[in-house]
C-alpha cells in the first residue's frame, strides 16, 4: 500500500476517535461513505463502470474477446484482471511505483472471482470461449481501494453485454462461429454470484470499515474478506504487516459477512435502478 | 442495522452550485484571445501571440489600467508575505525544514526563524542543529507565517510568535487556497467549542480549544490527553461543514463557518457526508450571509 506523511498527534486523535466510535468525519466504525456509481461510461467497451467513493475514483472497462479455453477446463470461459494505478492518483505511482499494489489487487480479484460461474462464456467446448478482459484504472486514491475496486468491477460486469455467437462443427473437427444478424442482440452476464470485498482495517483494538487514507496510515493490518451471494464468505486475506488475534479474525469474518451482504444488496438495487432508466438516460462521465 | 451503505447514481448527482445575485463573469480558456489591440501590459496568466493577448490559464480576467491578467480558477498557493499558513514538514535538512504548503515549490522553515524553547533570541548552536528532529520531524504539522519569498517563488516561513508552532491533536482539512478569505486574524476560538486555523494556503486546522494560552506556540504535544467525545463531535461537524461550503465554492471565514455550523445542527453528524445535506447547508449559509450583508 502507498502511505502518506502523518504526525503522531493526528494518529493519536484518530486512534482515540475509533475507540469512542466517532471517526474524524462523524461516521461510526461500521459506516461507509456515500458512493457514486455510473455504468456504461466507456462507449467502446463491452461494459464499464465508474465508482467514486469520496476521493477514490475507479474506472473499470470490460472487453470481451473470443479465445480458446484452457485444455483442463474446456467448458468454461476465461476472465482476466488488470489493474493500472494512474500517476494522477499519487506521484508515488509514477513509473513502476504502483505495480506492487496493482498486482496485489488483481491477484486478489482473480482469486475471489473463482466463485463466479463462467460456463455461459463457453461457445464451443474445447474450441472457443469468451475471454473477459477486466481493466481497472485507479484515478484517485481516497482510501479503501479494495472495496471500491470490487464494487466497480461487479458493476462493470453487470453492465457487460456479450454478442450472441453460435458455434457449429464443420466436418467434426473445425469450428465455424456465426454472429447473429442483429448486431445488438446481446446477452448479459449473471453477476449475482460475483463477490464484493469488505476491508476491515485494524486501528488500535477495533475494526473499521471503509477507511480513509489517514485511517489507513494509522493501521498496521487489514483483513479483506470477499463476500458472495447471501453473505457467504468466498475468500479472505490480510494486507499490511501487522497481526490479528485468532478470536478477532472470527469476529471480523462474521462482521464482514453481514456488511458484505448489505453491500451486495445495495449495489444490486442501485444497478437495477440505473438499468430501469433505460438506454437513453443522460451520461455524466467525467465532464460534469 | 448498525451500518449504513449508500450508493448514489451519477444521474441523480446534486449540482453543488448555489444561486448568487452577481452576474457570472466570463471565463477564459487557455489560448483564448483576451485583447485584440497591442497596447497592453502583460500580467500573470497571459501570453502575447500574433500581436494579441491570449490567456494561458482557465479563469477570469482582471484589468487594472493597462495591466491585464487572468486569475486562474484552480491553482496552487501563491504565497504573500504575512500570510498565515499551515504546513506539513516533509524533510529535515541542514539548518532548515522543508515544508509542504500546497505551493508549487517546497517552502522552507529556517532553524533561525523558529522560537526554540528556552531563550528567544539566542544564537543557534551546533547542538541546536543536531536537536532539530526533537522539535519537528517529518509528518508534523506547523502553523507559520510567510516571512519572505525567494527569487524562485518558494516561501520562507517563520514561527517567531507564540501563536505559531507545532500543532497537536486535531483534523486537517484541505480546500482550494482561493476559498480562504483574507481577514484580520486567521486564528479563531469558535463559540461552538473548537479552535480553527484558516491557513491562507487552503490547509485548515481544527482542534479542541486549549484553555491555557501559554502552552501553545511551543514544540510540545500532549499525546496522553484524550479529546472528549463532545469536542470530537464539534470538530467532526466543523470539518463536514467546511467541506460542504468548499464543495459549493463559498468563501471560508469565521462567520461563514459559524453560520454553516448553526445550519447543520438539524442533521446527524454522518448525514453531513451526503451531497444533498451538504448542498442544503451551503444554500442556507449563502442566504444568511446575504441577509446579513443587506442588513
Amino acid at each position: 500500500m502507498y502511505s502518506i506523511l502523518f504526525s503522531d498527534a493526528e494518529k493519536t486523535y484518530i486512534w482515540d476517535g475509533v475507540e469512542l466510535n466517532l471517526r474524524n468525519d462523524g461516521r461510526k466504525r461500521n459506516d461507509y461513505r456515500p458512493m457514486e456509481l455510473e455504468t456504461d461510461v466507456v462507449t467502446h467497451a463491452s461494459g464499464s463502470a465508474r465508482l467514486r467513493l469520496a476521493n477514490t475514483d475507479i474506472l473499470v472497462g470490460v472487453k470481451a474477446e473470443i479465445d480458446v479455453p484452457y485444455p483442463e477446463a474446456p467448458n468454461v470461459g476465461k476472465i482476466e484482471f488488470f489493474v493500472d494505478c494512474s500517476a494522477n492518483a499519487t506521484p508515488a505511482f509514477e513509473g513502476r511505483g504502483g505495480e506492487d499494489l496493482a498486482n496485489e489487487i488483481s491477484s486478489a480479484l482473480l482469486k475471489a472471482y473463482d466463485v463466479l460461474p463462467l460456463n455461459n462464456l463457453c461457445i464451443v467446448p474445447g474450441f472457443s470461449c469468451w475471454k473477459l478482459y477486466v481493466d481497472i484504472l485507479i484515478l484517485e486514491c481516497g482510501g479503501n481501494l479494495y472495496d471500491s475496486v470490487s464494487l466497480a468491477v461487479k458493476s462493470a460486469l453487470y453492465n457487460t453485454r456479450i454478442p450472441n455467437v453460435k458455434g457449429t462443427y464443420i466436418d467434426g473437427t473445425n469450428v465455424d462461429l456465426q454472429l447473429s444478424d442483429d448486431l445488438f442482440e446481446c446477452w448479459k452476464l449473471d453477476v449475482s454470484k460475483a463477490p464484493c470485498f469488505v476491508t476491515l482495517c485494524k486501528i488500535g483494538e477495533y475494526l473499521v470499515v471503509d477507511p480513509t487514507v489517514e485511517e489507513e496510515a494509522c493501521s498496521t493490518a487489514s483483513i479483506v474478506v470477499s463476500v458472495g451471494e447471501n453473505g457467504s464468505i468466498t475468500g479472505i486475506f490480510k494486507i499490511g504487516e501487522g497481526s490479528f488475534h485468532q478470536n478477532a479474525i472470527c469476529d471480523a469474518i462474521k462482521l464482514a459477512g453481514t456488511i458484505g451482504n448489505e453491500l451486495n444488496k445495495t449495489l444490486k438495487l442501485a444497478l437495477e435502478k440505473e438499468e430501469n432508466l433505460g438506454i437513453r438516460r443522460e451520461r455524466y462521465g467525467f465532464l460534469k | 442495522m448498525d451500518q449504513s451503505i449508500c450508493i448514489n447514481l451519477a444521474v441523480e448527482r446534486v449540482n453543488t452550485s448555489v444561486p448568487t445575485r452577481e452576474q457570472p463573469c466570463k471565463l477564459f480558456t487557455p489560448g483564448e484571445i483576451i485583447f485584440l489591440q497591442s497596447d497592453f501590459m502583460r500580467g500573470h496568466g497571459t501570453y502575447p501571440e500574433d500581436d494579441v493577448l491570449k490567456a494561458s490559464v482557465a479563469g477570469v480576467v482582471e484589468q487594472i489600467g493597462k495591466l491585464i491578467s487572468v486569475k486562474p480558477l484552480k491553482n496552487r498557493y501563491n504565497g504573500e508575505v504575512g500570510d498565515v499558513v499551515v504546513g506539513r514538514i516533509i524533510e529535515v535538512t541542514q539548518k532548515r525544514w522543508k515544508v509542504d504548503t500546497n505551493s508549487r515549490l517546497d517552502s522552507i522553515l529556517l532553524l533561525s526563524s523558529v522560537n526554540l524553547p528556552g531563550g528567544e533570541l539566542r544564537r543557534r548552536s551546533v547542538e541546536d542543529e543536531q536537536m532539530m528532529r526533537k522539535y519537528l520531524i517529518e509528518g508534523d504539522l506547523v502553523s507559520a507565517e510567510v516571512q519572505s519569498i525567494f527569487a524562485d517563488g518558494s516561501l520562507s516561513l517563520h514561527t517567531r510568535s507564540f501563536t505559531y508552532g507545532k500543532l497537536s491533536q486535531g483534523i486537517l482539512v484541505k480546500v482550494y487556497p482561493a476559498l480562504v478569505k483574507r481577514s484580520k486574524t486567521h486564528f479563531h476560538n469558535l463559540p461552538c467549542g473548537a479552535s480553527i486555523i484558516l491557513g491562507k494556503n487552503g490547509f485548515i486546522w481544527i482542534s479542541p480549544t486549549v484553555s491555557d494560552a501559554n502552552s501553545s506556540g511551543g514544540f510540545t504535544q500532549n499525546l496522553d490527553q484524550k479529546v472528549l467525545k463532545g469536542d470530537r463531535e464539534v470538530i467532526a461537524r466543523l470539518r463536514n461543514c467546511i467541506l460542504a461550503l468548499a464543495a459549493s465554492k463559498i468563501p471560508l471565514y469565521s462567520t461563514s463557518i459559524l453560520y454553516a455550523y448553526e445550519e447543520s445542527e438539524k442533521y446527524q453528524l454522518a448525514e453531513l457526508l451526503n451531497p444533498e445535506s451538504m448542498l442544503d447547508i451551503a444554500i442556507l449559509t449563502q442566504q444568511k450571509i446575504q441577509m446579513m450583508e443587506d442588513f
